[in-house]
């Protein structure tokens, strides 16, 4: 399977191409609608009275640590859990106390879950005969499945003779036979190596495009979410923090969380000492006490206390201060260098003991590097690198 | 490696010699048994095998072995194959029961919180602790006419006269099934508890409501435990002697109460092992049966 195409686009009346983004249209129906759901476990609370649209054809994730109640959000839409208050609606349709049977949603489990006493070919037909389908169809359907997955030759395999990546295409096919109106993923590729689960990211992709179906995936792997998502929801202690497209996400984060669980990211505590529509001067004591300006627009008072966070690779280190720019240049001493081939990782000790990363790539072929260990350096960033934090 | 091969070699030799000393000689002589002719003799039989009277002596001993019990018991005018038959009729009707019986209470003890599985397990072997013979004994406390069962109907009106339990097949049938549930349970427990739950979610998601999802995930992957707990349960029930002996009625049937009858009252020890060598055969079907399943089961793991 070969991406052709890397951006989702619909057409609109006028016959013109554009982003798919049905959240941005306030005529878009949802597809699936939490709304204050919430979930509790004695007294544990998995999900907080949380709200939350997804739309047809979208590729969602929800993402966040083990225990944020992600799983259990996605659990209720599969029927699993009933939530404790608040409504589940599936194109329109109440799902509360519709038991899993009846669902039109299907689900591809962390463990994959294949009956092990059944073949290949009997897995995936499993959900089709269910549905009372005429032996033909089911025939016809299953191989469809198979030819989707590449594995015409595996259909009389038994799950134990196949390979960990093999299971895991059969518990694809088999979630994707009955064409379910949301296709939900637990963790889909958490068992596959790095190399595999790369590749199976961009088929998954491929494959919720071809078939034009609603995807939501349940990870903790930022990257994951990254890749294959049209919209990520960052959750924690069962909120949603933030959601948002993955370049909203990693680039404007809305909380100090966000920011630090995807991606990596320096945080600095300053004041403000200026707003302007537009731009924010701050102050930071760290590096000896410097100016910053953030291109942005930020809702706070002067002298309210705020967090800067920037992002490893926007952050510049120099020998020499930078003359281009005033703001948001601090003086430091390379703490440590990470090399990892592709980047190397700066880690530069402010005065006053912060520590900040700045990953550089290695554009040339590198003997010895201009910047070394214990070099007295300035790190810099552009006033539109950073973001401004007030929670 | 090579001084630690003596080692290995008694590993294997020990059970070996277990079984040879323990159970293959015993039954050679048991075997030989059955091919002599009944005497009055001490020992009751004879030929004798006397290795001290010579090569001649042994050749004679020899010839003189025949397989004469077998034709009687295996004869038509004798009750052996109706005895055999019966017991192979009750024997499988109280596996069935076992197993219709032992499911459910495997099935719950698997589904229970995990917490108060060992003590769910701990219940089903508690019976263990008491002698098997007074376990059946009470049975008879409870079936007789004048048993608890019968005073406890009659306190709530539902019956005139006594039921006639005791002394019937019915009474064995209880008894067996008592007796052996633990052996029923225990197996299928095992097999039930290994299944993982998430597979019962999956045949939900795919459109499988609930008893639909037992017959066509639980059940089979659950059959090498009822397999194991039934051929558990059929094997020693098929020569069981002491719980027909006591519950059971005088027309009860059963190839154990023959064996005794035969070596007991008849006196015939060369019947009776020609009885018990038959028995072996009989069972010996399901055994190998029973080994080929678990080998497979191995197989596929």
């Amino acid at each position: 399977m070969s991406t052709g195409v890397t951006e989702k686009t619909q057409t609109t009346i006028g016959g013109i191409r554009r982003k798919f983004a049905p959240w941005t249209d306030p005529a878009a129906v949802p597809l699936i609608r939490y709304e204050n759901v919430s979930k509790r476990f004695g007294e544990f609370v998995a999900v907080d009275n949380l709200s939350l649209d997804i739309y047809e054809r979208e590729f969602f994730a929800l993402l966040g640590p083990s225990g944020c109640g992600k799983t259990t959000l996605m659990r209720m839409l599969a029927g699993f859990e009933d939530p404790t208050e608040g409504r589940i609606t599936l194109a329109g349709q109440d799902l509360v106390g519709m038991p899993p049977y009846k669902r039109q949603t299907n689900m591809m489990f962390q463990s994959y879950a294949l009956f092990p006493h059944m073949s290949v070919w009997e897995n995936i037909a499993f959900g089709l005969k269910q549905d009372r389908m005429e032996k033909g169809a089911i025939d016809a359907r299953v191989d469809e499945m198979l030819k989707l997955v590449k594995l015409e030759k595996f259909a009389k395999r038994k799950p134990h003779q196949l390979s960990g990546g093999q299971r895991q295409r059969v518990a694809l096919a088999r979630s994707l036979a009955k064409a379910p109106k949301v296709l939900l993923l637990d963790e889909p590729l958490g068992a596959l190596d790095k190399k595999l689960r790369e590749e199976t990211q961009f088929e998954l992709m491929d494959l919720q495009m071809k078939l034009g179906m609603t995807f939501l995936i349940v990870t903790h792997d930022q990257e994951e979410a990254m890749t294959v998502a049209d919209r990520i929801a960052v959750m924690n202690h069962g909120k949603l923090v933030q959601v948002a497209p993955p370049a909203v996400i990693y680039e404007q984060p809305n909380s100090r969380y966000v920011a630090d669980f995807v991606g990596d990211v320096n945080i600095l505590e300053a004041k403000i000492e200026a707003v302007a529509p537009g731009n924010v001067s701050l102050y930071t004591s760290v590096g000896g006490g410097a100016k910053l300006s953030i291109a942005q627009n930020v809702e706070a008072k002067v002298g309210d206390s705020a967090f800067v966070a920037i992002r490893p690779e926007k952050v510049r280190v120099d020998l020499e201060p930078p003359a281009w720019q005033e703001a948001n240049c601090l003086r430091g001493e390379v703490w440590d260098i990470g090399y990892l081939g592709d980047l190397s990782i700066y880690h530069v000790e402010l005065e006053g003991g912060v520590r900040i990363k700045a990953a550089k790539p290695n554009l040339t072929r590198m003997v010895e590097r201009p910047i070394t260990w214990e070099d007295k350096v300035w790190v810099s960033w552009l006033p539109d690198s950073g973001v401004v934090l007030t929670s | 490696m090579a001084a630690k091969a003596p080692g290995r070699w008694m590993v294997v030799a020990v059970p070996y010699l277990w079984l040879l000393v323990l159970f293959l000689v015993p039954f050679l002589i048991v075997f030989k048994i059955s091919l002599s002719q009944d005497a009055i003799a001490q020992p009751p039989y004879e030929p004798v095998f006397d290795l001290a009277a010579g090569w001649d002596a042994f050749k004679e001993a020899f010839s003189q072995l025949s397989f004469e019990n077998y034709s009687y018991v295996l004869s038509w005018d004798n009750e052996f194959i109706e005895a055999y038959g019966s017991s192979l009729w009750i024997a499988g009707i109280s596996t069935l029961l076992l197993l219709i019986v032992g499911y459910p209470i495997a099935y719950g003890m698997a589904r229970a919180p995990k917490s108060i599985r060992p003590t769910l397990l701990m219940l089903v072997i508690l019976p263990f602790w008491t002698s098997f013979l007074i376990r059946v004994y009470a049975w008879i406390g409870i079936l007789s006419p004048e048993g608890l069962l019968n005073q406890l109907l009659f306190a709530l009106g539902l019956i005139d006269e006594p039921l006639q339990i005791l002394a019937t097949d019915t009474a064995v049938y209880i008894g067996i099934v008592y007796s052996y549930l633990p052996f029923m349970i225990l197996p299928l427990y095992s097999a039930l508890e290994k299944m993982d739950e998430t597979l019962l979610e999956a045949a939900a998601d795919l459109g499988c409501p609930p008893i639909a999802a037992f017959w066509k995930i639980t059940w089979p992957l659950s059959l090498p435990g009822v397999l194991a707990g039934c051929l558990l349960c059929f094997i020693p029930a098929v020569g069981e002697f002491v719980i027909p002996d006591l519950l059971g009625g005088s027309d009860t049937l059963m190839i154990g109460k023959v064996l005794w009858t035969e070596f007991s009252v008849n006196r015939s020890w060369t019947v009776s092992s020609a009885v018990a060598v038959l028995l072996l055969l009989v069972l010996v079907v399901p055994i190998v049966f029973y080994q080929n399943v678990q080998a497979k089961e191995m197989e596929g793991r």
